[in-house]
Formats: structure tokens, C-alpha cells, sequence
């Protein structure tokens, strides 16, 4: 790859994020154990009754997930603000929302698929029944990098502000109902031997609007915070 | 300072630059012309402005009036070619990343120059030893030597320097003094902020006083 492409410049910053992610390994565990915790701890509150947890197991795992997931966002883009790093992409000749896609590829890599991974433990935890498991797996594959995409263009908006983490939740959180909706319906659905597939295609038509505008609005909304 | 018609395209151009925040006039109007070869000293008290106007003319600030030329074409957000290299108070490094990982990202991103790596590069800004150590670990004249080394790396013919030479020794200075010259003999061009003592010591630059619009 010739240096100084698009192609080299996204792989470049493919490679640095993944090592900086790495070098901050322990950070990069924070959503998982998150996640985890508020799984375990919802039987020790309501008691080990199995009906009621296989009831609102798909949900919890849901909200715990989404929740662990904003967890990160803000630090999307705040490191690259606060040493220069963003200057350095937007002087760059390559389109921007390229490498804000990118960005948040890596977000969705290092945070989201590490969930995904642990989640059929999670729903173990819970007693979700083995037929929604696979529902469930599709439902958070689909939600979670729509979270992401649609948290980059909030954090966007919001980083060069100086304390931007309860308005980037205020913001945040409302946009990610319908995913949450649609995701824990489609699981909810499929335990009560109902059509399930409905909720998953809206969640994934949803998924590609995202993928092609939120990588745009979040370029633009950063210029914005740039000046 | 008004460019004839017969002289070849300059690098940079501004044409009646200036450049408001919240209706407050920071600087401007400006025009000015920088060719190749040329170094030139941007002069101004602290918040006189000079940071915005290396931020105009990088387009990372869109000018509240005027236009900035790069080669004759306006400078667009939208579209930036491998032409500038911008040294901010921000560097732009890694702190966890080695100097050389910084490096090749930045190749990644912006392509390199014929004939140089990053290899070469750290040992020409005086850091050979120093390839595999984190950022962390560098004090702030390294950091610097770092960004310095980027500089050499990129193929950009116009550089906009901000503050260049803060937080360098003697020998840190002398080094940008010498990579100044070497960059303007080479056909490039250089921007460079100061807020009067300045340390660019050969020859006798061109100035642009900078003062804060009326």
C-alpha cells in the first residue's frame, strides 16, 4: 500500500487505535465487567426465581449491554481532541468521515464484540431460554453498532465541551430507545413463540441509514467543535 | 509585498484575511504572498491572533472574510491535498505510542517523502536511540524533536509553524533553524508564529506584524 492513500491512511489509523487501545487494556475491560456485574446482581435483588428472571432476562442483558456501551463513548474522540490528534485528521487530504468510520469501527471492535462475546454467559446468568439465545446474539450484532454509530455523532457534537458527559447521555439515550425497543421485542417475541423476524430487519434497515449518514454528521458536527 | 504578475504562483496567498469569533474581530484585514524558498515570520503579542491565522490558513478555521490560495486554488475544508504541514501547540502524538509508531501513523496518513524514513528522520532531529520508547517517557523538547521529524517526513511544501521554537534548547533551536533552511533551499516555504523574540537566525526574514483588528 502506497503511503499517503486512503486506503494506507485507514489502515494506519486501524493499526495506532488498536495499539493504543491495547496499551489502555485495562480501560478497554471497564464495559465488560460492567456489564457483567449488573447481569449477576439483578438475581440477587429479585431472587432466584427462575419464571421471572427467563422473563426479563433478554431486556437486561439489553440495557446492561447499551449501557456498558456508553460507558467508552465519551473518550471516542476526546483523547485525539485533547492532544492534537484530530487537528492532524482534518488537516489530513483524506475525507474525514472515512476516518471517523474507522474510529468507530475500532470502538464497536474493542467494546461491543467483547459483549457480544460474554453475552450467552450473561444469558446463562440469567436463564434465558436456549431457542432466544441465538435472537438475542442477532438483536445486540445489529444494535450495538448502531449505538455506536449513533453515540459517535452525539460525542461529536458534544467533545469540545468541557464536561459533556451528562448532556452526551441526555442526547444519547433517546435516540437509542428505538434500537432497544426493537431488539429486546424481537427476543421477547421469539420466548413467546411469536414472528421475530420483523423487529431484526427494522433494526438492521436502521443499521445501514447509520452506517452510510452518521460517519457524514459526525465529520461535520466535529469541524463544528474544531472552532 | 504586492506580487507582479510575472512572478510564478506563490505557494500561499491571502487576499484580505480576516477573521472574527463571536463578531470580535481577532485579526485581519491581511494579505500577504509567501513563494517558495521563502520563510516567513508571523510577529505578534500573545492574543494578537496568531494561532487563529495558522488555523485559517491551514483551513481547519473557515476566515470570516478573504480568501487563502494554496498554488493559485482556494483553500476548501472540504478538500485539502498533501501541500501543508501544521506543527500546532498541540502535537498531535501518541503518548503511549513509541516515537516510530507515531511516525508511520503519520506516514499512513499523510505519505512520505522520496528518500527518507522514519528511521532516518529520528536521527536527523537528534533522537537516534530513542526509536522504541513511548512519548510518555520523552520530555517536551523531545516530544517536540518528534513532531520536528514529522515535518521531515512529509512531503508538504508549505509548512505552518506555531511557536516552533517553545520549550527547545539552544541545540533544539539551531535544529529548526538548520531544518528551515534546508526546507527552504529545497523549493519549500515556511510560516512561522512568534511573539517577538524570535531565534530564526539566518539571514533576516520577512515579517508580518500581526496586531489585534480595531
Amino acid at each position: 500500500m502506497k503511503p499517503g492513500t486512503t486506503a494506507a491512511a485507514c489502515s494506519a489509523l486501524l493499526t495506532r487505535d488498536l495499539a493504543l487501545v491495547w496499551r489502555r487494556r485495562g480501560d478497554a475491560l471497564n464495559p465488560l465487567l460492567f456489564a457483567v456485574m449488573v447481569v449477576a446482581l439483578f438475581p440477587f435483588a429479585l431472587g432466584p426465581d427462575q419464571v421471572m428472571l427467563e422473563r426479563i432476562a433478554a431486556g437486561t442483558i439489553f440495557v446492561a449491554v447499551l449501557l456498558a456501551m456508553l460507558l467508552s463513548l465519551d473518550a471516542l474522540f476526546r483523547t485525539d481532541l485533547e492532544d492534537g490528534s484530530l487537528e492532524q485528521l482534518v488537516v489530513s487530504p483524506h475525507p474525514l468521515a472515512l476516518l471517523l468510520a474507522c474510529k468507530i469501527a475500532i470502538h464497536w471492535l474493542t467494546t461491543a464484540l467483547p459483549l457480544l462475546l460474554i453475552a450467552p454467559l450473561a444469558a446463562q446468568l440469567m436463564h434465558l431460554p436456549d431457542v432466544v439465545l441465538p435472537v438475542l446474539l442477532i438483536a445486540l450484532a445489529l444494535a450495538t453498532p448502531l449505538l455506536s454509530l449513533i453515540g459517535a455523532v452525539c460525542v461529536a457534537l458534544t467533545v469540545g465541551m468541557r464536561r459533556s458527559g451528562m448532556l452526551l447521555t441526555l442526547l444519547v439515550l433517546p435516540l437509542i430507545v428505538p434500537a432497544l425497543i426493537f431488539g429486546a421485542g424481537a427476543c421477547n417475541a421469539a420466548q413467546a413463540g411469536l414472528p421475530y423476524v420483523a423487529p431484526l430487519l427494522w433494526l438492521g434497515a436502521w443499521l445501514v441509514l447509520a452506517v452510510v449518514l452518521a460517519p457524514l454528521a459526525a465529520a461535520a458536527a466535529l469541524k463544528i467543535s474544531l472552532t | 509585498m504586492q506580487p507582479l504578475s510575472d512572478e510564478p504562483t506563490p505557494l500561499l496567498e491571502a487576499r484580505g484575511l480576516t477573521f472574527a469569533r463571536n463578531d470580535e474581530a481577532i485579526f485581519g484585514p491581511l494579505d500577504f504572498a509567501l513563494h517558495a524558498g521563502e520563510v516567513v515570520l508571523i510577529e505578534g503579542d500573545n492574543g494578537s491572533g496568531k494561532t487563529s491565522l495558522l488555523k485559517v490558513l491551514s483551513g481547519l478555521l473557515e476566515p470570516t472574510t478573504g480568501e487563502v490560495l494554496l498554488n493559485g486554488t482556494p483553500l476548501t475544508l472540504a478538500r485539502l491535498s498533501h501541500q501543508v504541514s501544521l506543527l500546532g501547540h498541540l502535537l498531535g502524538l501518541k503518548l503511549e505510542l513509541s516515537a516510530l509508531q507515531n511516525l508511520r501513523f503519520a506516514v499512513g496518513l499523510g505519505g512520505i517523502r522520496p528518500g527518507i524514513t522514519p528511521q532516518l528522520a529520528l536521527a536527523s532531529v537528534g533522537l537516534e536511540g530513542y526509536e522504541d520508547q513511548p512519548l510518555r517517557s520523552m520530555s517536551a523538547g523531545q516530544k517536540k524533536r518528534v513532531a520536528l521529524a514529522r515535518l521531515l517526513l512529509l512531503p508538504a511544501g508549505l509548512w505552518l509553524l506555531d511557536e516552533p521554537y517553545a520549550n527547545l534548547d539552544r541545540g533544539g533551536i539551531e535544529l529548526v533553524n538548520r531544518l528551515l533552511d534546508h526546507h527552504a533551499r529545497r523549493g519549500g516555504a515556511a510560516l512561522i508564529t512568534s511573539h517577538g523574540a524570535y531565534a530564526y537566525t539566518s539571514g533576516t526574514p520577512r515579517r508580518i506584524p500581526l496586531r489585534a483588528a480595531a
